[in-house]
């Protein structure tokens, strides 16, 4: 079907929608404060990096970053061990509490996070894990394993029970059977769930920023320092934003093949 | 599919419980244990039992929150479904432009929650936001840290802006998995654009849709930080949902008991609304 013109006009119209406000901070994060608070101007009349410059030469500032990459990582591989097995539970078997377990693990990805702010904050605090990565990771991992059973478990009821019995037939262990055969079956499937983990997790901050102070403390957290005393920080603030933007971007780049199959989570 | 009843199977989820029941079960019993206490410090607590749920249960503050949360939730799924679904009906089928357009609309969703909130923040804002700076040149009084009604489309307008992309993108998929041969059926029945898309489209992204609808209405319910940043809450409480009044309560005035009570409702609420959605859809299904 060749695309009408008042499609190809309306998508267009919705992705500058979307991209305006991203621009304008752009736009800002080159610029220098007297600029920004001066006159309102489309392009940065004096292009300067120096607001970059403040974020890498300050450790305080670019450890953020790794602070957040390093959690963001754990919890997506955390998320994907413990899910993939469950998911291969709950779409191949009937087993005593299963419907109840399914509905009980959702129930998770529905808790504000509001609610579990202060209980969280004293349950790392006792184990001593609190302002370390892995607890910010084990924490997200509340609503991304929920979400990752339940998307994954969609996917793998796409693949015919046949599939699995045909190898045990020849023989293939379970263990080996899943990891050679089940898993590649089902690649855009972990694609999707690593790229949903990810999203949530990265985008996150009341329950990282309650579990950390120094050592583990996100980017987005530390953004809130451009507001001091002698006002705010425009550029850097803009600049620091910008960075943030980047690591989805690199995500979707990688998975955007699999994005039209796997937005439908497996259960088109 | 026909599953074969296996209780071994318990030791493949059994990580998945381990580890969830470590964040949600301890913290959740904290939470009742709270709601149903007076703690005065580390050692003097005692019983009230339901003293703090009826407190809660009368608190206008609660009420006023809980109202405004489920006009928002309400307005947020009216306007991101029905222009989710446009989006993706509009969005090209093939080629690097699809590619292209599905990148750019994907990228509202990995930003951090608050960068979403800093990025309306200065975009609204008359001095040095283009959207605040336009809508003022154009003679439309806009502020919306002093104006209620200009506060309330702001942060409605950033919550179109970040989540309709998600339904889009959703319906996108669920789109791409229509089979030709059912348009190809409706040229030859010589079906309207509207036929089309009501007996074919509609009938086939209604999987997609429950999700969006689900995962819409649970993350709106849930909104904190994006509104927090942008408005503060304010002008006044005018855009103060519910999880910033629960964490006024329990971290700016340490009132424990009747936070976890009102947390526990909020829980609740919560769950009662996603079951309902649930079992009508999947019921009205059976039907048919």
């Amino acid at each position: 079907m060749p695309m009408s013109k008042t499609k190809a006009f309306g998508i267009t119209l919705y992705i500058l929608f979307v991209l305006v406000p991203i621009y304008w901070l752009l736009n800002m994060s080159f610029k220098t404060n007297e600029e920004i608070t001066g006159e309102l101007s489309f392009w940065p009349k004096e292009f300067t990096l120096e607001n970059y410059t403040v974020i890498f030469t300050d450790p305080s500032w670019y450890m953020g970053y790794f602070n957040s990459m390093t959690y963001v990582g754990m919890n997506v591989v955390i998320t994907l061990l413990v899910a993939l097995p469950a998911a291969y539970a709950f779409s191949r078997y009937k087993f005593l509490g299963d419907k109840q377990m399914f509905f009980w693990l959702l129930t998770n990805r529905m808790a504000p996070p509001a609610v579990f702010l202060l209980p969280f904050f004293q349950l790392y605090s006792s184990v001593g894990l609190f302002d370390t990565h892995i607890a910010v990771a084990l924490a997200h991992c509340l609503f991304n394993v929920p979400l990752a059973v339940w998307i994954l478990e969609g996917f793998m009821s796409g693949v015919p029970r046949e599939i699995d019995e045909t190898a045990y037939i020849d023989g293939y262990s379970f263990p080996r059977f899943f990891v050679r055969i089940f898993l590649p079956m089902i690649r855009s499937g972990i694609g999707v769930t690593a790229f949903f983990a990810f999203m949530f997790s990265w985008v996150e901050l009341l329950l990282a920023r309650t579990l950390t102070s120094v050592e583990a403390k996100p980017i987005a957290a530390i953004m809130t320092r451009t507001i001091g005393a002698t006002g705010v920080d425009w550029g850097v603030l803009a600049a620091a934003g910008v960075l943030t933007i980047l690591p989805g971007l690199l995500v979707i780049w990688f998975v955007r093949n699999h994005v039209a199959k796997g937005f439908a989570l497996g259960r088109v | 599919m026909n599953k074969t009843e296996n209780n071994k199977a318990w030791l493949l989820v059994l990580p998945v419980f381990l580890l969830v029941a470590f964040s949600a079960i301890i913290p959740l019993m904290t939470v009742v244990n709270y709601s149903v206490q007076d703690i005065f410090d580390q050692n003097s607590a005692y019983f009230v039992g339901a003293e703090w749920y009826k407190e809660v249960l009368q608190d206008p503050r609660l009420h006023d929150s809980l109202l405004r949360q489920f006009i928002f939730s309400g307005s947020v799924l009216l306007i991101e479904i029905p222009l989710g679904i446009l989006v993706a009906l509009m969005m090209p089928t093939r080629g690097a432009m699809a590619s292209l357009s599905l990148i750019l609309l994907a990228i509202p969703l990995l930003i951090p929650w608050n960068v979403v909130g800093t990025i309306w923040q200065i975009f609204g804002r008359a001095d040095i936001g283009l959207f605040g700076w336009g809508l003022n040149s154009l003679g439309i009084d806009y502020n919306y840290a002093s104006n209620p009604m200009d506060a309330w489309f702001t942060v409605l307008l950033m919550d179109v802006w970040h989540w309709t992309s998600l339904v889009a993108l959703l319906c996108y998929s669920g789109l791409r998995a229509i089979p030709e041969a059912f348009y190809q059926a409706a040229r030859i029945d010589r079906a309207s654009k509207w036929a089309i898309f009501r007996f074919i489209q509609l009938p086939r992204l209604k999987n997609v849709l429950i999700i969006g609808v689900l995962l819409r209405f649970m993350d709106s319910f849930m909104i904190y930080t994006e509104p927090f940043v942008l408005t503060g809450g304010g002008p006044g409480n005018s855009t103060t949902f519910l999880s910033q009044t629960l964490t006024q309560m329990a971290i700016g005035q340490f009132d424990l008991g009747p936070a976890a009570a009102f947390s526990l409702i909020y829980f609740l609420i919560v769950l009662l609304v996603s079951w309902l959605f649930f079992t009508t859809i999947t019921h009205l299904d059976k039907r048919k």
